[in-house]
């Protein structure tokens, strides 16, 4: 069989559409520009979204992966639009993405030498990726970008940076494509030990009061269904982390809320009462267990999680049950037998009720004439009947989203967990919109994070992407606000912000927006903004010294919630 | 904390070693020695990496070094799981031994080996653990060492069956 020979440039574009790569996001430069060339003849079968800035590719291409589930693509040059990258790809590794990121590279010749715009992006990337690997030879693409592709989705997702060099982009060679489903020394997922799983089963067996922690991993490992098999069978309530949002819909009786720091009340003091205690694909972040001393010590704990590094590296854990959730979920829900705990589970209204008293009803209600955070969030939700798909920035409008937005499907809440990435709302609404065309994308932003990636407004208007953006604005950088006043002093350094007009920055590029500030508008604008599928800017103008309740200090224990001041 | 040896078998790919060496330096983890090779396999790169820890410490470096892409391989041992050496290499001025038989004494008794000898120096080389090349350094001390290096610990495993090239073996097979 005879081999076509092509330039690198072209078999990149060809290996992506073998990978079933339809949309990507980047900037062009030079040393990525033979790629760019390529490109143009394959405008039909790949979408490519000019951003405004390489950080907005990679958040974009984030937002993508995770409304999609697919593996999010950028392509951007080398030097500083490496280095602007660099943000999205830490966001992503942290928070298990799978993404693929193709960095132009000077040529191989010249590496090494400081050449203009060379940056080492092996050594950058390496400590922040799932795996980097530099192409020197036009020879490599293929293998190379086969296993980008199976490394950033296989197991527990991540980001891949290919580092390629120019030369290696002009360079024609014979082209032949082979999908990767194998590497020797990468498993994906773990075997699952059987033993484990009858070990777990016994301990939900004999569980009179068992709690279930629900993470990403129910939802990476397409695990929703078996998720409310295992809960409804064993009949134990769940508490969900910040990226475990919409694995389980809102109203199910067993979904008892949000976990951590500013999660709900009944999941963070039920932790530290119940006598099982089951994480299903989450880490034990130290935002959810704040202090490990005080954190689930009364109780059995067993941890379902993909990868092995995660077992005991926080928390020790009684059983660990290695393997895929759907599989391992699946499996537990067959050993054990189906139970009563209606008794454990009304323990929670008690918390509930001191919840709503204290906090979420002045929250949802407030008697001020101010709109709150909390209030806005809800009834945007409830607007989009709670079937939008929630994206978020970083701050008191992430932990207000998260507690009050609903949910009724999977992969409706895409935010920056991890890293807690100011700018990412943006940008990753847009590559959720395009992600998920069909579905309301609300991105909730505070005045703050909005304008540290303000300029993909433009990406917006260049590619008619219907984002329904929602600034909570209070002129403050509202979470490091709140921790002054609480922590120190309220002594406010550098937290209050002079702003620009959003509205006019949104007609500037073509963005419908309205402005709100009294309750009486707020229906109509919220109306408006929903009546059609356009990209829409709402600033809402919020109390100015809102703050997210209940929380967990610092070091405190998970049991130690503050109701309010 | 104590001494531990942790073996890493890699593949043959560019900047392992930096992966490798940043998951010591997130946890502000000292390697205390660390000798790279080709190991008996052939496209499998060994690493022998010393470094006190608690064994709750090493045993999630050993999964976070594991769960690298490339990375076959990793184990962690304590001294008595393991026979290890390490080599070291002294320059000693030629006139010492002509001064002075107790340096010829001290080469017999440390068995120490000689592997050059010129006009002005001679290369001495003595294989054994760290106390052993360390009191040999003492002892020749008095009489002017003018230079003196050590190896990074290599290390043999005491356990009868050879649990990488099984791996490796059993993964060829899932791949049918």
């Amino acid at each position: 069989m005879s081999k076509e020979l092509i330039s690198g440039a072209e078999a990149l574009m060809r290996s992506l559409i073998h990978e079933g790569v339809d949309t990507m996001f980047g900037y062009p430069g030079g040393a990525i520009m033979p790629v760019y060339d390529a490109l143009h003849d394959h405008q039909d079968s790949v979408r490519h979204i000019l951003v405004r800035h390489e950080q907005g590719a990679t958040h974009a291409a984030q937002g993508y992966a995770r409304v999609s589930g697919k593996t999010g693509v950028c392509l951007v040059t080398s030097g500083p639009a490496a280095t602007n990258a660099i943000t999205g790809i830490a966001d992503a590794m942290i928070d298990s993405t799978p993404m693929v990121v193709i960095i132009g590279q000077v040529g191989a010749a010249l590496l090494g030498t400081d050449a203009f715009q060379e940056t080492d992006v092996m050594g950058i990337t390496q400590p922040i990726t799932k795996w980097s690997y530099q192409i020197r030879n036009a020879e490599d693409i293929p293998w190379a970008i086969a296993k980008a592709f199976y490394i950033a989705r296989e197991g527990r997702p991540g980001p891949v940076v290919i580092d390629f060099a120019k030369n290696a982009q002009i360079a024609k060679f014979e082209y032949e494509y082979k999908k990767c489903n194998f590497i020797r020394s990468f498993i994906p997922v773990p075997d699952t030990d059987l033993q484990s799983i009858e070990d777990a089963a016994k301990l939900i067996n004999n569980a009179k009061s068992p709690f279930a922690l629900v993470g990403q991993g129910v939802i990476l490992g397409h695990a929703e269904k078996e998720l409310l098999a295992f809960l409804e069978k064993g009949n134990i309530p769940a508490g969900w982390t910040l990226l475990g949002g919409s694995a389980m819909p809102t109203d199910h009786p067993l979904n008892k809320g949000m976990l951590g720091m500013h999660g709900n009340l009944g999941p963070n003091i039920k932790t530290n009462e119940c006598d099982v205690l089951i994480a299903i694909g989450m880490r034990f972040d130290d935002r959810v267990t704040s202090d490990l001393n005080t954190y689930a010590k009364q109780c059995k704990i067993i941890h379902f999680d993909i990868d092995p590094s995660e077992i005991n590296k926080n928390v020790k854990v009684d059983v660990s049950v290695l393997g895929n959730a759907r599989q391992t979920l699946a499996l537990v829900t067959k050993h054990i037998k189906e139970a009563d705990h209606s008794d454990w589970i009304a323990t929670f209204n008690e918390c509930e009720e001191k919840e709503m008293q204290l906090v979420i009803d002045s929250e949802l209600n407030p008697k001020g004439k101010d709109i709150t955070m909390g209030e806005a969030i809800r009834k945007i939700s409830e607007a989009t009947d709670n079937k939008a798909v929630l994206v978020t920035d970083v701050g008191q409008n992430q932990m207000m989203a998260a507690r009050y937005f609903r949910f009724t499907q999977s992969r409706s809440m895409i935010t920056s967990g991890g890293l807690g990435t100011m700018g990412f709302g943006l940008p990753a609404a847009i590559g959720a919109k395009i992600g998920a065309p069909e579905r309301t994308v609300c991105m909730f932003s505070g005045d703050g994070g909005m304008q540290m990636t303000l300029q993909e407004l433009g990406t917006i208007m260049q590619e008619k992407t219907g984002v329904k953006m929602i600034i909570l604005n209070n002129n403050f950088l509202g979470m490091v606000r709140q921790w002054q006043e609480l922590f120190f002093n309220e002594r406010y350094s550098e937290t209050n912000m002079i702003n620009p007009d959003f509205i006019l920055i949104a007609k500037a590029y073509g963005i419908k927006g309205r402005s709100v500030s009294s309750r009486e508008e707020l229906d109509e604008a919220i109306a408006e903004m929903l009546s059609d599928d356009e990209a829409y800017l709402l600033e809402i103008k919020v109390e100015k010294k809102g703050m997210v309740y209940p929380m967990v200090p610092t070091g405190a224990s998970i049991s130690d919630m503050i109701m309010g001041s | 904390m104590e001494l531990y040896t942790i073996i890493i078998f890699s593949e043959n790919q560019p900047g392992l070693l930096s992966q490798i060496s940043s998951i010591f330096t997130r946890r502000q983890m000292n390697i205390e020695s660390l000798t790279v090779s080709a190991s008996s396999i052939e496209g499998i790169h060994k690493f022998t990496v010393t470094t006190y820890a608690t064994s709750n410490t090493i045993e999630k470096v050993v999964k976070q070094i594991e769960k690298r892409v490339d990375v076959v391989k990793a184990f962690s041992y304590t001294d008595d799981d393991i026979i290890y050496q390490e080599v070291a290499l002294y320059k000693v001025a030629t006139d010492a031994f002509l001064d002075d038989a107790e340096v010829e004494h001290l080469v017999r008794r440390y068995n120490a080996q000689l592997l050059e000898i010129t006009r002005q120096y001679v290369v001495l080389q003595l294989t054994g653990h760290t106390d052993e090349t360390q009191q040999f350094f003492e002892a020749l001390k008095p009489f002017g060492v003018m230079q003196f290096v050590r190896s990074g610990r290599v290390a043999i495993t005491k356990s009868s069956s050879e649990i990488l090239s099984k791996f490796l073996q059993e993964r060829m097979k899932q791949q049918g």
